[in-house]
């Protein structure tokens, strides 16, 4: 601990604004940029009050058909609207179009990739993060590798994408570069229980409960246009 | 008031082989006579040593790895043709006279910035085709011609000029036939200006009109017209790669001059093409062939090679690629650009991501995905090329984000669906009957249904038949 005095509080204030303090329990600071995630009490917990860009951020989830995918829908609609490519690289069912129209992305920004090799899979996710064109990435790794992962964290720093990846329980005990990675869970009550296992600027914290809605008619009113908070920073 | 642009490549005998390799390998230039002798080489041939007169043997003997190469006249007019297909994007006038190429370009000056600025501009082009050029600027053909022999690029503004600017040439520059050459250094005569000074009545009686034709036409005093090359209407270029290449950098360093002919061709038809063949032969009887395709027609150099490096990498080339060829089909009109061919190359990002995708992945594995008006749900939907604008048809009723290709047929227990779990289906149920037009027809009720551990799908039974349960989405 550093005794010497600072001038006063305008050099704490100062240090405090730039970022270069991090204080535990106060609310967490902004990051480069961020895209709300639509659910007002997640966007509470997240640095920046969204979804981070230019970062991975992991899905963990032991099982499909919980709500994964609805949780990103609001903004992936956003991010469709800035027209930039929602990239799907390797999905493991067909992305259904009716639904994802239903739930007011536009189709035409959607980007399915199906390569052969394991290798090429990496190749077309890392291009896409990084070619600045591509608003999110989605895809499902299946191996372990810090080093890709690495790459993968700075290809989408460079095209200040979003990359989620979708992946297992086995690996949430493994150290990650993701800047985020939240653990999914079904609720007894059928919402969505959300633990933040990493986030920037901010500990890990227990569940929230949501309930991200399901593509439907109608269902196009819970995402309004860009009006309301869109890629904005959380209000101070 | 015409004005021209004369391209000549000296060195072209030797570099319709130099241009198709990156200059380590030793090449030397050989006639085609008994006793084979030097006529030109590279600089990787001089550095060993080889000189032009020598006989090959010789030459051999100092380099064992000198490629000989025997001069190949067909090349070189080939050759001479792509480079007037290329500069058809300086001007929409251009001849071939004398083994040069010839650009009207006074049409062309505001688009270009002036003579001089054009000028730098073809030079620049010219030595990325792999060509050292002497060019001209002049405002007859023929002096244009004459002036491109000098060491320096002239430009002459004027015809009033050019009895100044050629008097003091020496009269071997000039296009003479070789026996009126000789005559006139016989009377001893040494410049253009002694030509120009006896009576021409004279001239005419001693040589004949056709000098005297030449002369009126060198300086101007009559039009003189020239028959116009007419660029093909098909891209194709194959270059023969001496000595063999299998590194694909060397690949992409010949790719890039062929490239940059195909852009230069496709800037003049003011055109683009959304796909490119390459084809390379080796020992092998046929030909390995790749294709780049790309979303909307192009002519960015930058955008194409970019494409190609990305499918040549994934080339494994079992042996030496021996030729090469670049064919570009089905130009379509675009829109008037300026040219931007030799500014700063096309950036990577510039290359659209899903043409660059599909250069490496290949075109079906890169789609988008479109609405279809079906109320069957395996029919509601399909895969279209990226960036296509569907039909905005929204379901009215509850979709699952996924769905499976093919509907899997799930376990019944006591009557009831399983998919680990007893499924426990909601209230609500969707019945879908329709496609009886068509021999697809579906008869099922929907539901959602969730299992033991919360995972929620979308289900359905069949209302004939078997009567069975099928999984068909997963609401994620």
């Amino acid at each position: 601990m550093n005794r010497s005095r600072l001038p006063a509080e305008k050099g704490l204030d100062v240090l405090l604004q730039r970022n270069a303090v991090w204080r535990g329990g106060s609310r967490p600071v902004a990051a480069a940029g961020t895209v709300a995630t639509g659910f007002p009490l997640l966007d509470e917990e997240l640095a920046g009050g969204g979804w981070p860009r230019g970062a991975l951020t992991e899905l963990i989830a032991a099982q499909a058909g919980i709500g994964a995918l609805r949780l990103l829908m609001p903004a992936l609609a956003r991010l469709a609207r800035e027209r930039r490519w929602i990239c799907w690289v390797a999905p493991p069912h067909v992305p259904y179009a009716p639904a994802l129209a239903a739930a007011g992305i536009d189709l035409s920004r959607i980007l399915l990739v199906h390569p052969k090799a394991h290798q090429d899979g990496l190749w077309a996710v890392e291009q896409s993060l990084r070619s600045g064109t591509c608003g999110a990435v989605l895809c499902w790794p299946t191996l372990e590798d810090g080093v890709v992962l690495r790459r993968l964290q700075l290809a989408a720093e460079a095209g200040n994408a979003l990359g989620f990846l979708f992946r297992s329980p086995r690996f949430a005990r493994r150290p990650s570069p993701s800047a985020l990675r939240l653990q999914l869970a079904a609720a007894p009550d059928g919402r969505l229980s959300v633990s933040i296992l990493k986030r920037r600027g901010g500990w890990a914290t227990g569940p929230l409960y949501l309930d991200p809605p399901f593509p439907e008619d109608g269902a196009l009113a819970l995402y309004p246009p860009a009006a309301a908070g869109a890629g904005s920073l959380h209000p101070r | 008031m015409a004005h021209w642009l004369c391209i000549r490549l000296p060195r072209l005998a030797l570099e319709v082989f130099t241009r198709a390799s990156d200059g380590q390998r030793p090449l030397a230039l050989v006639d085609g006579g008994r006793k084979l002798s030097v006529l030109a080489c590279n600089a990787a041939a001089r550095r060993c040593g080889v000189r032009v007169g020598m006989s090959a043997a010789a030459a051999r003997a100092l380099s064992p790895e000198l490629l000989l190469c025997r001069r190949n006249i067909a090349a070189e007019e080939a050759a001479l043709c792509a480079l007037a297909d290329w500069a058809g994007q300086f001007s929409s006038r251009i001849s071939l006279h004398a083994g040069t190429v010839l650009l009207e370009n006074e049409g062309s000056l505001k688009l270009f910035g002036g003579r001089a600025a054009l000028l730098r501009r073809v030079r620049r082009g010219v030595a990325g085709l792999g060509y050292r050029d002497r060019c001209a600027a002049a405002p007859t053909p023929l002096s244009a011609v004459a002036l491109s022999r000098c060491r320096t690029s002239r430009i002459v503004e004027a015809c009033s000029q050019l009895p100044g600017v050629l008097g003091p040439l020496p009269l071997s520059l000039f296009e003479w036939d070789p026996l009126l050459l000789e005559r006139l250094q016989g009377m001893g005569l040494r410049s253009l200006d002694e030509v120009l000074r006896l009576p021409r009545d004279g001239l005419a009686r001693r040589f004949g009109v056709s000098l005297l034709r030449y002369l009126d036409r060198l300086l101007g005093r009559v039009p003189h017209p020239l028959p116009p090359y007419r660029p093909p209407l098909r891209f194709v270029r194959r270059l023969s790669l001496p000595g063999g290449v299998s590194r694909t950098t060397a690949l992409m360093f010949v790719l890039r001059r062929l490239v940059h002919e195909l852009c230069g061709w496709l800037q003049g038809q003011g055109a683009g093409v959304a796909s490119l063949q390459v084809r390379l032969w080796s020992s092998a009887a046929s030909p390995a062939e790749l294709r780049v395709g790309l979303r909307r027609e192009s002519r960015d150099a930058g955008t194409f090679l970019v494409l190609l490096q990305e499918r040549l990498q994934r080339l494994s080339l079992p042996r030496a690629v021996s030729e090469i060829e670049l064919r570009a089909q089905d130009p379509v009109p675009l829109d008037a650009r300026p040219p931007d061919l030799f500014e700063p190359q096309g950036k990577p990002e510039l290359v659209e991501l899903p043409d660059r995708l599909r250069a490496r992945l290949g075109a079906a594995a890169v789609r988008g995905i479109a609405v279809v008006a079906d109320h069957r749900p395996e029919r509601a939907w399909r895969h279209c090329p990226p960036g296509e604008r569907g039909v905005a048809a929204i379901p009215a009723s509850r979709r699952p984000l996924w769905l499976l290709p093919q509907p899997e047929r799930l376990r019944v227990c006591n009557g009831r669906p399983w998919l680990q779990g007893e499924l426990q289906l909601e209230a609500d149920v969707e019945r879908i009957e329709s496609g009886w037009w068509d021999g697809g027809d579906i008869a099922r009720d929907y539901f959602m249904a969730v299992n033991p551990a919360g995972s929620r799908y979308w289900v359905y039974r069949e209302l004939r038949g078997e009567r069975g349960w099928y999984l068909h989405g997963v609401f994620d």
